[in-house]
């Protein structure tokens, strides 16, 4: 990294359903409390990255600049599936190392409602067979060609694993949701804070095998935002500032290289072990010496697989990972402590910057009920289909 | 009178699948290309695609868009010359105790809708062999 880049103010909001309140209110909450956090005001900030999905196109950086400061600095809205928060995160990083900002702010943030079932298209019946489209189809090709649903993709990317590695079914899948609905019971932003036996996470109703409702994420509102500053600007915080803040050691964005099978599958695999590479060659640090880890459990085999492709544990040893509880909170690697996107949800454009705002609030030591003790190193990872994955390692400051 | 579902699926002379195959490296699409993912060249033969092949994952598919009929079984099959296709698994109960990992596949095809003239569509899927 050309310079050090630090999170010095954090914040987001509980994960949930805001009928009462639009995009720009969350965001705007969430700005805010990072920018108080930090100590600095919007008139600190030399660039400002909103990352949304669903309402990519509606200026949402600018709509928030209405709300809280018309500084007239550069907005990059951005969208880059659910890597879209993570994406902003970066876009303020790179802004910094290339020397353009000193500090900057990152928000993310979606606006879901109830909208059900992402992907998987409708079938429309023609009244007139005609081939359209880039494989000449006549009508829609979803459950008739497989699924295009998002609980079967990552069902399919799931039982792929299970294919290739022994000890990996169904009920390895379940505990991983299990694991992480009890988490969420100490974490007072997530969305769902229930706790539930094995047998209800298998019991629930089946969306696509292996995943039951249980061991797929919501839909939901929400936002985050992190205000983050470049060495030469750290330098002359105020002592309390750079004891609070929170070291980025690594920031990492990939895409799908070619494998054969990948245009008929998402690989979710090879882009995210090539992101994690990276990342720990950047830190200068091993998967053993993570205190914890938010990853992108989309769905319960979903984050099985990424136990693996992040490194957590040995090459094909997911099933048995899982199986002797290391991925518990008092577990070998604390895996999604803070209820994961099973539980805390997954309002999209948020969530990789909430998985930031997690771990940074760990390694302050500020996560109350839910505190890895002693964290001092953590990993955030999130993964969107198309595909892109980001990977931040963060790093206690060391400074008293 | 038939039309395939999709247009890699060639009907005359088949029914087989058949994939636009990379001049300079091999690599094999469906659909219209550009250029290659893989090594980015832009000449491409189209070549039969293997009818027989082995179950490389699934998923029961229970919750779909209204308009479609669940519970579905979706499949990746990697053909026996090595080339991933996605669709459905067919004359299968939707029962994972039926499904077994690895097991051996064969492509078939049947009538997926008529439309108002009666043309038929015509759509595959691979069923255990």
């Amino acid at each position: 990294m050309a310079q050090d880049i630090w999170v010095l103010g954090a914040h987001m909001t509980a994960f949930g359903r805001y009928p009462d309140q639009d995009a720009v209110d969350l965001a705007t909450t969430a700005a805010l409390g990072a920018l108080d956090d930090g100590g600095v005001t919007i008139s600190d900030m030399d660039i400002l990255s909103c990352g949304t999905l669903f309402q990519a196109n509606s200026g949402m950086g600018q709509q928030v600049q209405k709300q809280i400061g018309q500084t007239g600095i550069p907005v990059y809205n951005v969208s880059n599936a659910c890597a879209t928060g993570a994406t902003a995160l970066r876009t303020v990083i790179m802004a910094i190392r290339a020397g353009e900002a000193d500090l900057g702010l990152a928000i993310g943030v979606e606006q879901m409602g109830k909208m059900g079932l992402l992907a998987g298209g409708a079938r429309k019946e023609k009244n007139v067979y005609e081939p359209s489209g880039r494989y000449g189809a006549v009508m829609g090709i979803d459950g008739i060609l497989g699924t295009d649903t998002m609980p079967g993709v990552f069902a399919q990317a799931g039982m792929e694993y299970a294919n290739d590695n022994d000890g990996v079914g169904f009920e390895q899948f379940a505990k991983v949701a299990q694991k992480n609905h009890a988490h969420s019971t100490l974490n007072p932003l997530a969305q769902y804070q229930k706790e539930f036996t094995l047998e209800e996470v298998m019991g629930s109703p089946m969306q696509s095998y292996p995943n039951t409702l249980l061991m797929c994420c919501p839909t939901g509102d929400g936002a985050a935002a992190c205000v983050l500053v470049g060495e030469e600007r750290f330098a002359s915080l105020s002592r309390e500032q750079q004891s609070r803040a929170v070291k980025i050691s690594a920031s990492v964005l990939t895409t799908d290289p070619y494998v054969e099978s990948g245009q008929m599958q998402p690989d979710v695999n090879t882009l995210t072990r090539n992101a994690a590479q990276a990342a720990y060659e950047q830190a200068g640090v091993s998967p053993e010496d993570l205190s914890l880890v938010e990853l992108h459990d989309c769905f319960a085999t979903a984050e099985l697989i990424h136990y693996d492709n992040l490194g957590l544990c040995e090459r094909g040893g997911a099933g048995d990972f899982i199986d002797r509880g290391a991925p518990w909170r008092d577990g070998e690697t604390p895996v999604n402590v803070s209820g994961g996107l099973i539980s805390k949800g997954h309002p999209i454009g948020a969530t990789g910057v909430a998985n930031v705002y997690e771990v940074a609030t760990h390694l302050r030591g500020e996560a109350g009920d839910r505190q890895v003790e002693g964290a001092n190193l953590g990993l955030a990872h999130v993964i969107g289909l198309g595909s892109s994955c980001g990977v931040h390692i963060l790093e206690k400051s060391g400074i008293s | 009178m038939q039309i395939p579902l999709v247009d890699y699926l060639v009907l005359d002379n088949g029914p087989y699948l058949q994939a636009n195959e990379c001049e300079g490296c091999g690599a094999r699409f469906f659909g219209r290309r550009n250029a290659c993912a893989k090594c980015g060249g832009r000449e491409f033969n189209s070549v039969r695609v293997s009818d027989t092949g082995t179950l490389r994952t699934f998923s029961i598919v229970y919750r779909a868009a209204p308009t479609i009929p669940t519970p579905y079984v979706s499949a990746i099959v990697q053909t026996d010359d090595g080339t991933s296709v996605r669709s459905n698994l067919i004359n299968v109960a939707p029962d994972p105790g039926k499904i077994t990992l690895g097991m051996k596949v064969k492509l078939d095809t049947y009538v997926v809708g008529t439309d108002d003239d009666g043309q038929e569509a015509v759509a595959f899927g691979y069923a255990p062999a």
